[in-house]
């Protein structure tokens, strides 16, 4: 295995979506290849990062505006059907 | 590594009691829907808007088609699937009337090979969380994210940061799964390379 191949098995060894044969590769390509031994610790800090850290709050006063928002549209949506 | 994907739901999902008495015409089981989605909506709308405005007509207008198509939903998808596909739908025509982006569909943008071949290979070292506070930290991601082409931000969107399985985000998207998977794949790699530049390990004497 490659580091083009390693990359192309990168979102499926994520999802754990992969079978046991390219597994051993995955890991064996890891223990030569300090490359992709950073771009997989680092790839999957990025998601860590982005799940961790809410970027756009809903705060309870937005939300409640929205709801409202939406129920009144909708009931005068029921009116006029 | 954990996978990051959301177990299959064996048992008869809640919702689809909700679903059914809304469709005979109870309002505060819709309601109850809505009290359920109404974040989530609005946050996927303000990842792949990008703007709070618009989020905010884009959240109101998806329940409102929903509550007015709900006879329309046969229940073959999750019910928050079908509201987060009318809600890309929403945002991504959005998006087209703008004209911020000069691409906004789904197919386009996906020749972009910019930041898919890794080059930054610097650990993160420490922690992004401990090298900047957390108004800091959401500049930058926020920053990151809004640079990334609007149909790699939305499948990111909704299988990272949303957690939607692979095959929920291919029908939220209107995709195939191997779609979906090339897609991730570019946008995560993008992601990872531009916050390289902030997160990466520094060696002594060397600039940034
Ligand atoms: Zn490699």
């Amino acid at each position: 295995m490659n580091c083009t191949d390693f990359l192309s098995q990168l979102t499926d060894y994520f999802d754990g979506q992969i079978s046991p044969e390219l597994l051993a590769e995955v890991r064996t390509h890891l223990g030569e290849c300090d490359h992709c031994k950073v771009v997989l610790n680092t790839t999957r800090q990025t998601i860590e990062v982005y799940r961790g850290n809410e970027i756009y709050e809903v705060s309870d006063e937005l939300r409640e505006r929205l709801h409202s928002a939406i129920m009144s549209k909708c009931s005068a949506a029921r009116k006029q059907a | 590594m954990p996978a990051i994907q959301s177990p299959g739901t064996e048992e008869v999902h809640p919702d689809v009691a909700l679903v059914a008495r809304a469709k005979e015409g109870d309002t505060s089981a819709f309601e109850q829907l809505v009290r359920q989605y109404e974040r989530q909506i609005f946050r996927v709308a303000q990842h792949i808007t990008q703007n709070r405005e618009d989020a905010e007509d884009i959240t109101q207008d998806t329940f409102l088609k929903a509550y007015e198509k709900l006879e329309q939903f046969q229940g073959n998808s999750k019910f928050s699937t079908w509201l987060v596909r009318i809600a890309v739908n929403e945002s991504l025509m959005r998006l087209r009337k703008r004209k911020t982006s000069k691409t906004v569909s789904m197919d386009e943008d996906v020749q972009t090979e910019e930041g898919s071949i890794p080059r930054d290979f610097a650990e993160w070292r420490p922690n992004p969380e401990q090298i900047y506070d957390q108004n800091e930290l959401g500049n930058i991601l926020r920053k990151t994210i809004q640079g990334l082409p609007p149909g790699f931000r939305t499948v990111f969107t909704l299988r990272d940061i949303e957690n939607l399985s692979t095959e929920e985000t291919a029908e939220a998207l209107g995709l195939s799964v191997p779609a979906v998977k090339s897609r991730l794949l570019r946008a995560r790699l993008q992601l990872r390379e531009r916050l390289s530049r902030y997160f990466g390990q520094r060696k002594e004497g060397q600039p940034a």
